[in-house]
């Protein structure tokens, strides 16, 4: 559904993301690992729309079968295809409630019904979200606010979701719980392109795999493949 | 002082303090979104009102047309300013829209002289806005009514567009994370160019009324209002629309009564505005129903 060709990102002088090459299966679980500074973000806000300029290609397929080259459109043009991302650091609307926060994430949509059906659906993965819908976003938890952030990226019933690491800062069982709701998601039909650090619960869910370093793919396979592998197990896993 | 004087000051008062209150909306809004002061503000009041002014007396309109067409004359030179003036500086460090804020204002303000002349010209009030009313003895002439009347009514269906619709929604979403919002779907440009739109016709409104109060129009009538509705701005909470309200009442008393009871006090009217913003920003400075900003856990 998205083929990623050649893909280079200048930040300023920096040379950000050199030559990536990256296929998204419709129905997958894709994860994007490596360091700091890697490019996983650029990428991700490359194919959201959020970067200018950027060289090569990023085509995505819709579910009707219709091929569209993604480079100069913009966020919205993305969302309105089916493309979702749900940004690093959460980036809830600390003073909208969080059913507000819901409905920003419905906004390209106007069937009234269908979006009170969602967020009951929203709030069916994440009950804590429902005792907590009249409260503004920025008195949530940051376990609640990560829960709100991809109960929010739903809202807009995306064909591709894109997640920027769900488990920042989340206290491990925490991070179980959002992981468990990834997959959980995937199996309602989403796919889904997850970027992380914490490789290890990345790996573990993923259908397909790509580690970058510096700026371009070094290692790619099945999450399996990749959690066996002895490259990724010293410099990811812990050794 | 009689009641019937301190009533009709109250008046008064609340019809010049609802005129600041609704051009001081269009500030904090702005604000509220772009971090910017928008000083060519308080000329698109002045464009308003001389619109109103060919239409009415130049063209001989009624007077509910000249309305309309003013009102969409001035909301299209708001959008125009931003469109022009601000949307390529989005991206900019915020001193160079500011900057250019100053810059056209100062160009309207001339274009207008140029335009206009600089001769300020009498506004035809119509008849029927100023004829009095007598109540238990206190006159009341219908345009000192209608005044805070339709303001009221006007921050109402603000209220509404801001709290309870979808561009509302947006607009609120962009005032706290502009790439977020873009991120959900919203056309940020689109809603940007609403808060404009909406501002101006509030101004032009505002500068039609203010027309018909002292009834003339010239090309800098828009400096003092504007700076003073600013302060009301401030003085309530920049991007609090009910602040920017309760800041424009508030001066308008100030004003207004301080002048009635110390009547010698009547050559420094204009300086109790700077008074109030001066004790505001020492006491309170985000203002009286400016919120804290919360950090993001």
């Amino acid at each position: 559904m998205l083929d990623i060709k050649n893909l280079h990102i200048w930040y300023g002088g920096i040379h950000a993301v050199k030559g990536l090459n990256m296929v998204i299966d419709r129905g997958d679980i894709v994860t994007l690992i490596g360091a700091n500074g890697a490019g996983k973000s650029s990428t991700i806000r490359a194919i959201a729309g959020l970067v200018r300029g950027y060289k090569g290609g990023i085509s995505y397929t819709n579910p009707g079968g219709k091929t569209v080259d993604l480079n100069g459109l913009k966020p919205e043009d993305m969302v309105r295809m089916g493309i979702a991302l749900s940004p690093e650091g959460r980036r809830i609307l600390p003073q909208l409630t969080v059913r507000e926060n819901l409905l920003l994430g419905a906004y390209i949509r106007s069937d009234k019904e269908g979006i009170e059906e969602d967020i009951e659906h929203v709030y069916s993965l994440f009950p804590r979200l429902k005792e907590r819908y009249a409260q503004k976003g920025g008195t949530l938890s940051g376990g609640e606010q990560q829960m709100l952030a991809v109960g929010r990226s739903l809202m807009s019933r995306p064909d591709l979701m894109m997640l920027d690491e769900p488990s920042l800062g989340l206290a491990p069982i925490l991070v179980g719980e959002v992981f468990e709701i990834i997959r959980e998601i995937n199996r309602q039909g989403k796919t889904i392109l997850l970027v992380e650090q914490n490789a290890f619960a990345a790996l573990k869910i993923a259908n397909r795999a790509y580690v970058l370093e510096v700026g371009s793919v070094a290692i790619e396979g099945t999450g399996r493949e990749l959690l066996q592998n002895a490259a990724v197990k010293e410099a990811y896993l812990g050794g | 002082m009689s009641l019937n004087m301190f009533i009709q000051h109250f008046i008064n008062a609340l019809g010049l303090g609802s005129l600041y209150g609704l051009i001081a909306i269009g500030y904090t809004m702005v604000y509220g979104i772009l971090r910017l002061i928008n000083f060519a503000h308080g000329d698109i009041f002045m464009l308003g009102a001389y619109f109103v002014y060919f239409a009415t007396i130049h063209f001989k309109l009624p007077w509910g047309v000249g309305v309309v067409l003013a009102i969409a004359g001035a909301t299209l030179c708001g959008l125009l300013v931003d469109r022009i003036a601000y949307r390529p500086l989005r991206s900019a460090p915020r001193i160079s829209a500011l900057i250019s804020a100053i810059g056209v204002s100062f160009f309207l303000e001339n274009l207008a002289t140029v335009v206009f002349t600089g001769m300020p010209r009498a506004v035809v009030q119509p008849p029927w806005l100023m004829h009095p009313i007598p109540v238990r003895g206190i006159r009341l002439i219908p345009l000192g009514l209608m005044v805070p009347v339709i303001s009221f009514l006007l921050v109402a269906g603000l209220l509404w567009i801001v709290y309870r619709t979808k561009p509302g929604l947006g607009m609120r979403a962009i005032s706290f994370d502009i790439e977020t919002t873009r991120l959900m779907g919203v056309s940020v440009d689109k809603i940007i160019a609403l808060t404009f739109a909406l501002g101006s016709a509030l101004a032009a409104l505002a500068g039609i009324m203010w027309a018909l109060r002292y009834p003339r129009v010239e090309p800098f009538m828009g400096v003092f209002p504007g700076v003073k509705a600013f302060i009301a701005a401030v003085f309530g909470g920049v991007g609090s629309i009910p602040g920017a309200m309760i800041g424009g009442l508030a001066l308008g008393f100030v004003e207004i009564m301080s002048i009635a009871f110390f009547p010698t006090l009547s050559g420094y009217k204009d300086a109790f505005a700077f008074v109030l913003l001066i004790v505001i920003l020492l006491v309170r400075p985000t203002g009286l129903m400016g919120e804290k900003l919360e950090e993001k856990i």
